[in-house]
């Protein structure tokens, strides 16, 4: 099982890591503690599964991409 | 002028197309330019635009320059599915999309909304929506360049 796993904006900054995968998980919330070194999950932090807005709790799968990112500022 | 396109465009029943540049672009020439080539030529009887711009200042302080930062893949699937979801709720005959990404100085254009349709209302209404949804829910985040270091806009105005 592999999944890729992308972070944007200032979160990239915050946390020190662009892109990673990791190896197993269930949902998204396990791949932000299991690459974020458990740090608190911020309440305003989005999620994309599959370039898809998704959940803390939205269950990934084997070649998935999730993505981590701040409010969107575009426009 | 050479615009580089980073992605290309769908088509659909209407015709739709969203552009994400690395480079300067003047909207008032891609509305025509785009026009143009489209095939709505005397079907359309109203053209809503919307053009966003850099402001030399935010939240009292002067911003010199700014960055502009997208998830490539997202955001054109994004930007591509606002305008088939207008395309459904509003009788469009023709819609653009054009967003900026990377450096992007003061009085920069920094996106272009058009929209095309028989009457007025759809075209009005599809243009609001479109800059709304864009602002709300487009992953794009802006870092601007300030005299006391660089900082990440945090969120949007509501618009006021």
């Amino acid at each position: 099982m592999s999944i890729q796993v992308k972070f944007f904006a200032s979160l990239r900054e915050k946390m020190g890591i662009s892109e990673t995968k990791v190896d197993t998980a269930s949902t998204a919330g396990e791949i932000w503690d299991m690459t974020t070194n458990n740090a608190e999950r911020p309440v305003n932090v989005l999620v994309a599964i599959n370039l898809e807005y998704a959940q803390y709790d939205s269950q990934v799968s084997d070649g998935d991409e999730v993505a981590f990112f701040p409010p969107v500022t575009g426009g | 002028m050479v615009m580089k396109l980073l992605s290309f465009h769908l088509s659909l029943a209407a015709k739709m197309s969203a552009h994400i540049l690395e480079q300067p672009f003047e909207p008032f020439n891609s509305i025509t330019e785009h026009q143009q080539q489209s095939d709505i030529s005397k079907q359309f009887g109203a053209t809503a635009t919307f053009i966003g711009s850099m402001r030399d200042f935010n939240d009292d302080a002067d911003v010199s320059s700014m960055m502009l930062e997208h998830y490539p893949e997202m955001t054109q699937r994004y930007l591509d599915k606002l305008e088939k979801e207008a395309n459904q709720r509003w009788a469009l005959l023709d819609s653009l999309i054009i967003h900026r990404v990377g450096k992007i100085n003061p009085a920069d254009p920094i996106v272009l909304i058009a929209c095309w349709s028989a009457h007025r209302r759809a075209a009005l209404d599809a243009c609001s929506w479109l800059i709304e949804e864009l602002k709300h829910n487009a992953p794009f985040w802006k870092k601007e360049t300030r005299q006391d270091g660089d900082r990440w806009v945090e969120k949007n105005t509501d618009g006021l």
